[in-house]
């Protein structure tokens, strides 16, 4: 493994745990550990996982005029946030194309914590920075010296419950508070990215391994097991959360991939705000759809969609879903092809394997409680 | 440590030769270091009897959780048998590879072609 990728806070840990260690985003990350992917991802649905997500860029905006920046470049409106409040957002080009999907946290009157793909963590800063100048605040990006765990599955909250004396229950979903876990000062997030209950621990680099074993020893008996990207990108498929790099990119809008709701167009105006509104009233041509398909072969990224011999679109996120067994995936599709019920086929290496386009979520039976 | 048994030939590919009570005939499959790389085995495509491979020529596919990668043929032969337990637990794969994952029977064509292949210790040397 080349030895410029850079190493989270827990990499010794990934290694004692014999864990598959992948390039990800300029990361060694860990993609499986011994039990496997689809072990991981049970234990994530029946009980409980803990990922190291620490490749995550943080991003930490203070001051009168930060809420403004915050409404110039995220499409979602960060005034609607109280303080210990969390919302997904986007930032958007002029054009309307989206740069990055990002998480948002109020931490204080005039305080603000953005989360980005560490994919996109360089482009996010500068394009951020770009548009910040002259305004009141100050920008500190806190990427390396922040770790960030991951604990999702139905048991999380009593495993967590053990470790703190925070009132978890008083923690709703996308909701966050300050407190120690296992000794660690943690802003405690109630997010994630599997479809389950869970907690996102942001936490200081050098406490990493403390919580990670910490958390691992406590959840044991829970049935709680470390899980690696693998999982993670089958739990969220299954539950239709796009990825960026596979799903978004800057080649179809926020409309397309159904971020529609993100996009807050009927207030003040931010970046991409008028070519979305132009696109709204024109109409979209394609949009981001799910496909569930039958019989045995399973879709990637990649993969040609066809209707009779038409190719009508390409997979961006495919796989076999654990939970299903049935192979399931992400794909943009003209509009005459995307109701729910369309019949379609991904082609498998010259065979076409016949489906049906589905509203995700594909899998509907997770802990998660809005 | 993977397991690497002896009296077995194998491919740069990760595919092994298992010899039978046929002299012309072996079991093809993967090795165990390959199940290992791939993960959790959902799916195989395989052949069926009486296909017929040239040397190093994909004889099917095999699907992981996370990738699909082709399978390659060691040596010319035909296919005389398909290990139809895959379908329904191709998992079997991941559990016993050099046994009940074994995933076809091949009468091999030219059995001069077996000396181009690795042995334990070669193969071995390739993975460490």
């Amino acid at each position: 493994m080349s030895d410029n990728l850079k190493h989270t806070p827990l990499h010794e840990e990934h290694l004692r745990l014999d864990a598959k260690i992948v390039p990800f985003a300029g990361w060694a990350m860990p993609v499986q550990y011994p039990s496997g992917i689809r072990a991981e991802h049970e234990a994530v649905r029946g009980a409980a996982g803990l990922f190291d997500v620490s490749h995550m860029g943080e991003f930490h905006i203070e001051g009168p005029e930060a809420l403004a920046l915050l409404r110039t470049v995220c499409a979602n409106d960060a005034a609607a946030l109280e303080v210990g409040q969390a919302q997904y957002s986007a930032l958007l080009t002029d054009e309307g194309a989206l740069i990055d999907d990002l998480l948002v946290y109020r931490t204080g009157d005039e305080a603000w914590l953005l989360v980005v793909n560490a994919s996109n963590l360089e482009v996010d800063r500068t394009w951020i920075l770009s548009h910040a100048e002259g305004l009141e605040l100050t920008f500190d990006d806190r990427s390396d010296e922040t770790a960030l765990l991951a604990i999702q599955g139905p048991a999380s909250s009593g495993i967590v419950a053990r470790l703190t004396e925070v009132d978890l229950d008083s923690i709703g979903f996308y909701r966050f508070a300050r407190g120690e876990v296992a000794g660690v000062p943690c802003l405690i997030a109630r997010t994630g990215y599997t479809g389950e209950d869970g907690f996102e621990l942001y936490h200081d680099a050098g406490d990493a391994p403390g919580l990670w074993r910490a958390l691992l020893e406590a959840g044991a008996p829970d049935g709680l097991i470390p899980a690696g990207l693998g999982a993670r990108d089958t739990l969220r498929l299954e539950v239709g959360y796009p990825l960026y790099g596979n799903d978004l990119d800057r080649e179809h809008s926020a409309l397309e991939s159904g971020l529609g709701w993100v996009v807050k167009l009927d207030r003040e105006p931010f970046i991409g705000r008028d070519a979305l509104l132009r696109q709204k009233e024109e109409g979209v041509t394609r949009r981001l759809v799910g496909i569930r398909l039958e019989g045995k072969g399973f879709p990637r990224s990649g993969y040609p969609v066809v209707v009779g011999d038409e190719e009508v679109g390409v997979v961006t996120s495919g796989t076999m879903s654990p939970s299903l067994g049935e192979g399931i995936a992400l794909a943009y599709l003209p509009l005459e092809h995307a109701e729910p019920g369309t019949r379609v086929a991904v082609r498998i290496r010259g065979r076409d394997l016949e489906g049906t386009v589905v509203r995700p979520p594909f899998y509907r039976d997770g802990s998660l409680r809005r | 440590m993977s397991e690497i048994p002896s009296g077995l030939h194998y491919t740069e590919e990760h595919e092994y030769l298992k010899p039978t009570d046929e002299d012309d005939v072996f079991l093809i499959g993967i090795t165990d270091y390959a199940q290992g790389e791939l993960g959790d085995i959902v799916f195989l495509e395989l052949p069926s009897p009486g296909d017929t491979f040239a040397r190093m020529d994909v004889f099917g596919t095999i699907e992981a959780v996370k990738a699909v990668s082709d399978l390659y043929c060691p040596v010319a032969g035909e296919v005389i048998e398909v290990n139809q337990a895959l379908d329904d637990d191709p998992a079997l794969v991941n559990a016993e590879p050099y046994g009940e994952g074994w995933m076809v029977r091949l009468r091999v064509t030219d059995p001069d072609e077996l000396e181009d292949l690795l042995d334990e210790e070669g193969y071995r040397a390739l993975i460490d």
